[in-house]
């Protein structure tokens, strides 16, 4: 299946690579002998440095009692403390919109005929603080290919659970609930992209987005939707919830980019949970490979 | 004429009351001297205490703060900082509603350590968030309008501070309250540097907000009623004339 990206994007915003492709910040890491790398040269050692020894993964401690999961509270610690009982069975995922076989899944079934993979991902968190999580899942690109979306799709939207009884953060409208993420459609059939089930191989837990979440390494966490009950495919952008909560700091795209700054602070660098001194942040995260989904785009203006 | 209530704890209170009744003053009460160490070593506990758990997750390993005590703790003595502003505020009203006098003596105690988190709150920040890392200082205050905003606040505290010594309120005499009038302001941008900083909850800084505005009206309800109180006690006299 082929999928071209939108056409609505003018040819005016056409951006050369070399210009969005973040190297300052490799060559400040880089030894002297590697400072006149070229481009392409800085692609490959931003990719070098994805599997290098320097991205230990974060403690399970970490990874789930540091969370924002505004639907159990909008404290870090507030998610692990409310979604303690919080039931993951029975669970349903509807699965509608622009697609040959839209229906409701039993959970079980959702994710039945999928081998769970296991890959570490960086996290980086909008909020300028990142983590390096254990992930368990199934590839994106795999469960879109066997709901079979129409030509007509362009965009995938993805609903979380709604139920104030059971998600305690919902019955104060600090956001507009349900939170609606949603991706375009040759983004969420990226193979790094991918739907999440576990950590450190155990089940995942609730705080972290039980049971089935979204994973995008290159996107910051808030594009990720946790507690997944809809899936639907549509040709329209779908509004997401950061961005109608505050569409000038949050946008559609939300790719880590050091090179575009939070209104409210600086995207450059990030502090790894667990270290004592920030880091520089990495184009699209260290995740080089997704540069061709957005060629010709201007990234400062699609934030 | 009187000097204003505000100005010298001996004022004399109003003789009638309008619609709130206050006790008499408890002038005679005069609370021993070591007391005011009591509240210095409370404050400085509380300072203490506040970037010890920050650094002691940071370099012994302790989980007191949660994953990232570097921003937990900053917010933790930013927070720190208002609560200690407003207690300075309520040191007037209770001693107006309560007749006691006496809690004057450590408003200018409280003021200082309110003073103090704000610079141990600035210091987090700029050594521990920001890494000293000047660029970065400097685009934030000259870009981020929350943190110009917070810098504002420290900056009006600074004369405040340096005015507190006892001999400097001597030497500044009856300047000395117009001048530390300056914490209106300083709660003011306090409060606005909170709202800003939050991404999307703002329930703790509207409760902040809310106190504040109490303090703030409980000043404007007593200015009132001195003035009406003098306006009424004119009155027989211009009939009588």
């Amino acid at each position: 299946m082929l999928i071209r990206p939108p056409a609505d994007i003018p040819s005016s915003e056409i951006t050369p690579e070399a210009l969005y492709v973040n190297r300052r910040d490799f060559l400040g890491r880089a030894a002297g002998a590697l400072a006149a790398a070229s481009i392409g040269g800085a692609a490959l050692a931003a990719t070098a440095r994805a599997q290098g020894d320097d991205d230990k993964p974060n403690t399970y401690e970490d990874i789930t009692t540091y969370n924002n999961f505004y639907e159990f509270g909008t404290d870090k610690s507030d998610p692990a403390e409310n979604a303690k009982g919080f039931k993951t069975r029975p669970w349903t995922v509807k699965v509608d919109g622009m697609v040959k076989k839209p229906a409701e899944y039993q959970i079980e079934d959702f994710l039945k005929p999928h081998k769970l993979e296991d890959r570490v991902y960086r996290h980086r968190c909008v909020e300028a603080w990142s983590m390096v999580i254990p992930w368990q899942g199934i590839p994106m690109a795999e469960v879109i290919k066997r709901f079979d979306p129409l030509p007509s799709a362009k965009f995938v939207q993805f609903q979380t659970l709604l139920d104030p009884q059971r998600m305690p953060g919902q019955q104060r409208a600090v956001l507009q609930w349900p939170y609606t993420e949603g991706l375009r459609l040759d983004e969420a059939m990226h193979p790094l992209a991918m739907f999440g089930t576990g950590i450190y191989g155990k089940t995942l837990l609730p705080q972290n987005g039980a049971p089935l979440r979204t994973i995008i390494p290159w996107k910051y966490g808030f594009k990720a939707t946790k507690s997944i009950v809809r899936i639907t495919f549509t040709d329209t952008m779908p509004r997401t919830t950061w961005n109608l909560a505050a569409p000038n700091e949050y946008g559609f795209y939300a790719n880590v980019n050091p090179e575009v700054d939070h209104p409210r602070w600086t995207q450059s660098k990030e502090r790894r949970i667990g270290e004592f001194r920030r880091r520089a942040t990495l184009m699209f995260n260290g995740y080089p490979a997704v540069a061709s989904l957005y060629r010709g785009m201007d990234l400062r203006a699609n934030y | 004429m009187p000097v204003p209530a505000s100005i010298s704890p001996a004022a004399p209170i109003v003789p009638f009351t309008l619609p709130l009744k206050l006790p008499p003053k408890v002038a005679a009460f005069q609370p021993p001297k070591w007391t005011r160490w009591v509240v210095h070593v409370a404050c400085f506990l509380l300072v203490a205490g506040s970037a010890g758990v920050t650094l002691s997750d940071l370099f012994l390993g302790t989980r007191i703060l949660g994953a990232n005590p570097i921003k937990e703790g900053e917010h933790l003595l930013g927070e720190w900082t208002l609560r200690m502003l407003m207690i300075t505020l309520f040191v007037t009203p209770i001693r107006q509603l309560t007749g006691w006098n006496w809690l004057q003596k450590y408003r200018r105690i409280f003021g200082v350590w309110a003073f103090v988190l704000g610079c141990t709150h600035l210091l987090a920040w700029a050594v521990l968030d920001v890494e000293l890392d000047w660029g970065d200082i400097q685009t934030d205050i000259m870009k981020r309008w929350y943190i110009t905003i917070g810098m504002a606040a420290w900056l009006l505290m600074l004369p405040l501070a340096v005015t507190s010594t006892a001999g400097m309120v001597k030497r500044l005499g009856k300047k000395w309250v117009p001048l530390h009038k300056l914490i209106y302001p300083i709660v003011v941008l306090g409060c606005i540097h909170f709202f800003m900083a939050v991404k999307k909850d703002y329930e703790d800084a509207i409760i902040f907000a809310a106190f504040f505005a109490g303090l703030f009206a409980w000043r404007l309800f007593m200015w009132w009623r001195k003035r009406a109180t003098a306006a009424r006690a004119a009155a027989p006299a211009r009939a009588a004339a």
